[in-house]
């Protein structure tokens, strides 16, 4: 037994670094999509799509993870479909405290990457396409380097706040050790049990220390990158 | 030969341009801030649109809106420097030279009349620059490099958008002799797009006019020298024929040398250049002093024999005379009370007079 942690405070600490790593990988290409779409195209419905993604932002987390269960349940529409279709399960999954935590920090990544892109001179598109780069070439030769900066700032916030994410998770994927127990909903089942208060203060701790590591490494990252973009 | 003839109304401004320029060869475009030049070069490379009409770069058509062709800005390979460099910041020198390179295409590579990597970079003098990131150059080293990375993309055309403009005086004295170089030494047509004079008389030899959205004039820059509408913009002080001339001797020592143009000989003040070199004079209407008899005792070097061909008024109590001296013309800015004095008018014989001093050569091979 590791003299530091127990198995199931490992299993938390494992769950909710997969959790948050699944959400932040899996949504990044939609999150890039999404702030160019809304930073780059006109179309007459952008208000309306911009309020969409930013819902996360002001509805309760369980709001949010009870209309996931409703569209991705098994008896949803799009749940149902997938277990029939393809057998995969999302409520009450790793990969649904995935899916859950990707929701909600969807709004935080789109909007750093938003003000990247927004900060991408068009005039060095313009070179770029006079030098003979079509759109693909320019966007990921001039445009994506860019805006990496946000895109990692981005990217690290909706992983800090994923590895904290609760509301909508125990809503969705509900409190299963080894499934979907991630520091948070461990540290509030430990609250919940008589004598779980040693427990409770180890995980609060240890949440303190993740993400202290975390914005540490955000920080050493956009200098770094700053650097290689000569700012 | 480029052909544009467009329509465009953007913002209230309407730009409305007809031009023919030879290629090879270096069109200036000459106005002041604000009449349309980067519009119309903007139009030429394809990152505007015309609301009407008809672009051909040789024998390619790259715009024409009645038959619905518009080739993209990438695929029309015309090259462009911009006023600010447009270095890409995530890209070392060598990077962003190797940018248009990488996408030049093979047929273009095998074309001949383009210079090698190592011919361009030895041109602009980029080699000690490569490691470097844009943030560490100067703004001449910066134009330099972005000139670089548009000739190494092998274009058919280069525009130019005053490319010395965001630059102090000395920078740009840094930079033009690597514009001249660039003339001199690649078959590569260029656009020249300027507000100063100076610019336009070391690089171009063809100017197009423009005021306003509207192509006023063009032709050769010594045509366009003569013509009023010239005047208008550079202001009176700057006024004069600009000639060609070729080097007959040289006088190293003093920095002189003599220049044969038409049947005349000029004294004036040249370096560096060898004895048959082609040369462009420019000569200031306001110093060139006109004699109905040669003149004896005087301290002007250049006496120059002519015959009047035109007089017309110029400014509250100026004339301006233009006179043939075999070949050439030149302009003289003289009072009216002078012109009724000496009885000038066209046909009457005289000689016309400058100080050596006052003029310079600029060496011109195009």
């Amino acid at each position: 037994m590791n003299p530091l942690l127990s198995s199931a405070e490992l299993d938390a600490l494992r769950l909710s670094l997969e959790v948050a790593g699944r959400a932040v990988v899996f949504s990044l290409p939609f999150a890039v999509l999404a702030a160019w779409i809304l930073t780059r195209v006109r179309f007459p419905g952008r208000s309306l799509l911009d309020a969409f993604v930013h819902l996360p932002l002001v509805l309760p987390p369980v709001a949010v993870g009870y209309v996931l269960l409703l569209v991705f349940g098994l008896n949803g529409g799009i749940g149902g479909w997938l277990h029939h279709r393809f057998g995969i399960q999302l409520a009450f999954t790793t990969s649904g405290a995935a899916l859950a935590t990707a929701v909600m920090g969807f709004p935080l990544m789109v909007r750093a990457i938003r003000i990247a892109l927004e900060n991408v001179d068009l005039g060095l598109e313009a070179a770029a396409r006079t030098l003979g780069a079509g759109a693909w070439d320019r966007f990921f030769s001039i445009t994506l380097p860019l805006m990496l900066p946000g895109i990692l700032a981005g990217a690290v916030t909706a992983f800090a706040a994923g590895l904290g994410e609760f509301g909508a998770v125990i809503t969705f994927a509900a409190n299963i050790p080894g499934e979907t127990r991630t520091l948070p909903l461990a540290l509030y089942t430990a609250i919940q049990s008589p004598g779980g208060d040693a427990v409770a203060t180890r995980l609060a701790i240890l949440s303190l220390i993740l993400g202290l590591l975390g914005l540490l490494a955000a920080e050493l990252l956009a200098r770094r990158v700053r650097r290689l973009l000569g700012r | 030969m480029l052909r544009v003839s467009v329509l465009k109304k953007r913002d209230g401004f309407t730009l409305q341009a007809q031009l023919e320029a030879p290629t090879p060869g270096v069109v200036a475009l000459f106005g002041r801030s604000g009449c349309g030049k980067t519009t119309l070069v903007n139009l030429i490379c394809g990152l505007l649109r015309p609301d009407e009409g008809r672009i051909q770069l040789d024998d390619t058509v790259l715009a024409d809106t009645r038959a619905g062709i518009s080739v993209p800005v990438e695929r029309r390979r015309i090259g462009y420097v911009f006023q600010d460099a447009r270095l890409f910041p995530h890209f070392s020198v060598l990077g962003n030279l190797r940018y248009g390179l990488k996408r030049s295409g093979k047929e273009a590579n095998d074309r001949s009349g383009h210079a090698s990597f190592d011919a361009v970079v030895a041109l602009l003098g980029l080699s000690d620059l490569l490691d470097r990131r844009p943030h560490q150059l100067s703004g001449g080293e910066r134009q330099r490099v972005g000139l670089g990375r548009a000739l190494l993309s092998r274009p058919r055309l280069l525009l130019l958008d005053e490319p010395l403009a965001s630059l102090d005086v000395a920078r740009r004295q840094e930079v033009l002799p690597y514009l001249e170089a660039l003339r001199d030494h690649l078959e590569i047509p260029m656009v020249y797009v300027s507000h100063q004079f100076e610019e336009v008389l070391r690089l171009a030899t063809h100017v197009v006019l423009m005021e306003a959205g509207r192509v006023v004039t063009h032709g050769s820059l010594g045509e366009v020298s003569l013509r009023p509408e010239l005047r208008a913009i550079v202001g009176q002080d700057a006024v004069g024929s600009v000639l060609d001339a070729v080097v007959t001797r040289v006088e190293p020592a003093r920095g002189m040398a003599d220049v044969q143009l038409g049947k005349g000989s000029l004294y004036v003040s040249l370096v560096g250049v060898p004895v048959g070199a082609r040369v462009r004079v420019q000569l200031l209407a306001r110093d060139i002093i006109l004699a109905t008899q040669k003149p004896r005792g005087l301290s002007v070097r250049n006496e120059l024999r002519g015959v009047i061909t035109k007089v017309s008024a110029d400014g509250a109590d100026g004339v301006l005379v233009e006179v043939d001296i075999g070949g050439a013309t030149l302009l003289s800015h003289i009072t009216q009370e002078a012109v009724r004095a000496l009885h000038l008018g066209a046909g009457v014989e005289v000689w016309a007079l400058a100080k050596a001093v006052s003029t310079h050569g600029h060496v011109f091979r195009g």
